[in-house]
């Protein structure tokens, strides 16, 4: 029986990729296991990805945004510009057509400001009850600027860098459900990442590997980055950058901030000499405006990640695991 | 940075706490083993998640205790829960932590992928909202918590009573703190030297239920906030009592806590509970005068009673296993049990010390190894 965590993006979601899609539909693409697949030969990136987030409209964002730049940042991350988008939309019968119109507007409000063309589309609608409002299904094609980064690119003494604030998608969305009824103005992160790496490959500042902190947060791709390398990043607590707001409803809730997702905020490797040049040409971009240098890759405790407090004690960062919050994406 | 920032901060201060740490260090020479219990699960995290216990010299030790509402819930509790939860007319209301608790077959949450109507609530008054929105079903809140969360179950079902809401039945498993850290002090296995208390319970309470424990068990309780150097500063004053031989009750959580506590929460409880002879504790087993039902008045709204025939009484044994009872009751660690982490985890709970936030084994599972640098 197929239940929610099994979309929660956890341990549960990687169970069902590998015990019953992967065994059925493997190929060398598929098996690479990375944001996007990337066509070698052709030098394009593909991914795709469905979007189910609940509340259609929050702060920050709504699905129609969310659908093209979720995907187009899994074409980014591999290193390629996204190009082409195709989407797919199921409509509840009796969905309001005023509501269809503020999406699609913001799908293309942000497609144009990344120069993406959406190529291709369906639409399909469900009697009413057979699907919450609507779901769309979009597939980001990106032409391969740098050669793919892979954790596996990760070395000893390379320098972590988040290139913004961290939690503030998860705690935005979970703020804006109207059973919690919080106020206040946190916003998703959710914003195009590719201005990033264009400034980044224009500056020759290449990232060793690169990653978008979406569901499981920043916690899980230090977390697979430490598996696939066998290294053993290292964290410092106080240099993760939250905000206060973030910080105030994770007390509260009970949620760490590492854990949360992001839909703007990637986590980057350098070579240490690279560091600081490339934290300033982030910077120097509004989406990485709060950038910072969190920590360093080691090598004491292969296959995991370390979290250093201020007050000299340390612990394991796990791979997020239990009730992740669900349609954040 | 604001005032709001700084006082939050200011609980956490980095040289504080290795100041705070060096001196508890330092005062504790010479002493015996010193084994604080803290019994809120809240401060078992905030143990771990901060590495407060790797601070510690080697003769002080946390133990941790029973705080976690959903862990000391036995099965029969859950099982009910989900046969409510399966009755065609029924939508059950409950809170977020309740979902994937094991019951003798599956959880909450299986149930619902199964097709049961289940709402998971961050404040019981929701589910009056859920009351209106479904005139036509019976909705039943499924309350839990100790002292903290009673309050709120009470002012719930005042405000149905007000409202006129007529499709809302309640099933109360509110549970008490004293009772059954006397449980624990007063069992054979129990080497338990000092108690943190726990604050939130405490806000309502206030901190003179733990009197009588201080009197009888002739050890130190000191009531502490949640922030490191709350904690810090309440191991400090148990360490104080003991080089100066004494037992005494002590509020560090003065922000919050008083000794009277909140008399409008606890008249509110007083009005719409009453004490059960006995309840079952996962762990624990039955503790006289431990736990609330209905008062009197509401006994029409009591879904323990109404749906009565539609309850298993046989409950499916815990894995062999599984020490969860005995971690409750402080005298075994997380790390202790032979399902710790193979296979026992929080997406898979076998126990239900690994599903709760608040749970030992759930705060072991998320920050509980060592590491040295």
């Amino acid at each position: 029986m197929i239940t929610l965590a099994h979309g929660a993006g956890g341990e549960q979601t990687r169970e069902l990729v590998e015990t019953l899609f992967l065994p059925r539909l493997k190929n060398r693409w598929l098996l690479e296991g990375g944001d996007a697949a990337v066509i070698d030969p052709l030098r394009l990136a593909i991914s795709t990805d469905g979007y189910t987030v609940s509340p259609l409209f929050f702060p920050g964002g709504d699905i129609g945004k969310l659908a093209v730049i979720g995907s187009c940042n899994d074409v980014v991350v591999s290193g390629a510009r996204p190009r082409f988008l195709s989407a797919g939309f199921i409509i509840e019968e009796g969905f309001k057509k005023a509501d269809l119109e503020r999406i699609v507007d913001s799908m293309a409000a942000a497609l144009e400001a990344i120069d993406v063309a959406l190529i291709s589309a369906d639409t399909k609608v469900v009697p009413r009850g057979s699907a919450d409002g609507i779901y769309i299904t979009t597939t980001a094609l990106g032409e391969q600027s740098l050669s793919p980064l892979r954790p596996a690119n990760l070395q000893e003494g390379a320098v972590l860098v988040a290139s913004g604030f961290v939690g503030d998608h998860g705690t935005a969305l979970f703020s804006a459900r109207e059973e919690i009824g919080f106020s206040g103005d946190l916003k998703s992160d959710c914003a195009h990442l590719w201005p990033l790496i264009e400034a980044l490959i224009q500056a020759k500042q290449i990232p060793l590997a690169l990653r978008d902190a979406t569901r499981g947060g920043v916690a899980a791709v230090l977390n697979e980055w430490a598996i696939s390398s066998g290294l053993c990043p290292l964290i410092e607590q106080a240099a993760i950058p939250i905000r206060k707001e973030v910080h105030g409803a994770c007390e509260l809730l009970g949620f760490d901030p590492l854990t949360l997702a992001n839909e703007g905020m990637m986590i980057a490797a350098f070579r240490p000499e690279q560091a600081q040049g490339a934290l300033a040409t982030l910077r120097a971009h509004p989406t990485g405006a709060h950038a910072a240098i969190i920590g360093t890759v080691g090598a004491s405790h292969p296959g995991k990640v370390v979290l250093q407090t201020p007050h000299g004690t340390a612990r394991f960062l796990e791979m997020p695991a239990g009730e992740l919050l669900p349609r954040i994406c | 940075m604001t005032a709001e920032e700084l006082h939050f901060r200011a609980f956490r201060n980095p040289e504080h706490i290795r100041a705070l740490a060096a001196l508890i260090a330092q005062q504790a020479q010479g002493l015996g083993p010193v084994r604080i219990m803290e019994v809120c699960g809240g401060h078992t995290h905030a143990i771990m998640q901060h590495g407060l216990h790797t601070l510690m010299p080697e003769n002080i030790q946390f133990i941790h205790g029973p705080g976690c509402p959903v862990c000391v819930m036995p099965k029969a509790r859950i099982d009910q829960a989900i046969a409510l939860a399966k009755e065609p007319e029924v939508v059950l209301v409950t809170l977020g932590d309740m979902i994937k608790v094991p019951g003798s077959d599956g959880s909450l949450a299986d149930a619902r992928a199964q097709g049961a109507a289940v709402h998971f609530v961050y404040s019981p008054l929701d589910a009056l909202a859920i009351a209106a929105k479904h005139p036509d079903k019976q909705v039943v809140f499924f309350a839990i918590g100790f002292e903290t969360t009673t309050p709120m179950s009470a002012a719930l079902i005042e405000s149905a009573q007000r409202a006129g809401v007529s499709n809302l039945l309640f099933h109360i498993n509110h549970v008490t703190v004293p009772e059954a850290v006397s449980a624990i002090l007063d069992s054979d296995d129990a080497q338990i030297d000092a108690l943190i208390g726990p604050s939130h319970v405490s806000v309502i309470t206030g901190a003179q239920i733990y009197q009588p424990l201080v009197d009888r068990f002739q050890l130190p309780v000191v009531v502490s906030g949640f922030e490191p150097l709350d904690i810090l500063e309440g191991v400090h004053r148990i360490i104080t009592q003991k080089r100066a031989g004494e037992a005494k009750l002590s509020i560090q959580y003065t922000r919050s806590v008083t000794y009277e506590g909140n008399p409008t929460a606890q008249a509110l409880i007083a009005r719409t509970f009453k004490k059960r002879e006995s309840f079952e504790w996962r762990g624990l087993g039955a503790i006289a005068q431990s736990a609330w039902q209905l008062a009197d008045r509401y006994s029409h709204l009591d879904a323990e009673t109404i749906y009565a025939d539609r309850f298993e009484a046989n409950p499916r044994e815990d894995h062999q296993a599984c020490l969860c009872g005995t971690i409750l009751r402080g005298a075994a660690k997380p790390t202790d049990c032979p399902l710790f982490k193979h296979p026992c985890t929080p997406q898979n709970p076998i126990g239900s010390c690994m599903v709760s936030s608040e749970g030992a084994c759930a705060a072991y599972y998320r920050y509980g190894q060592e590491v040295r640098l």
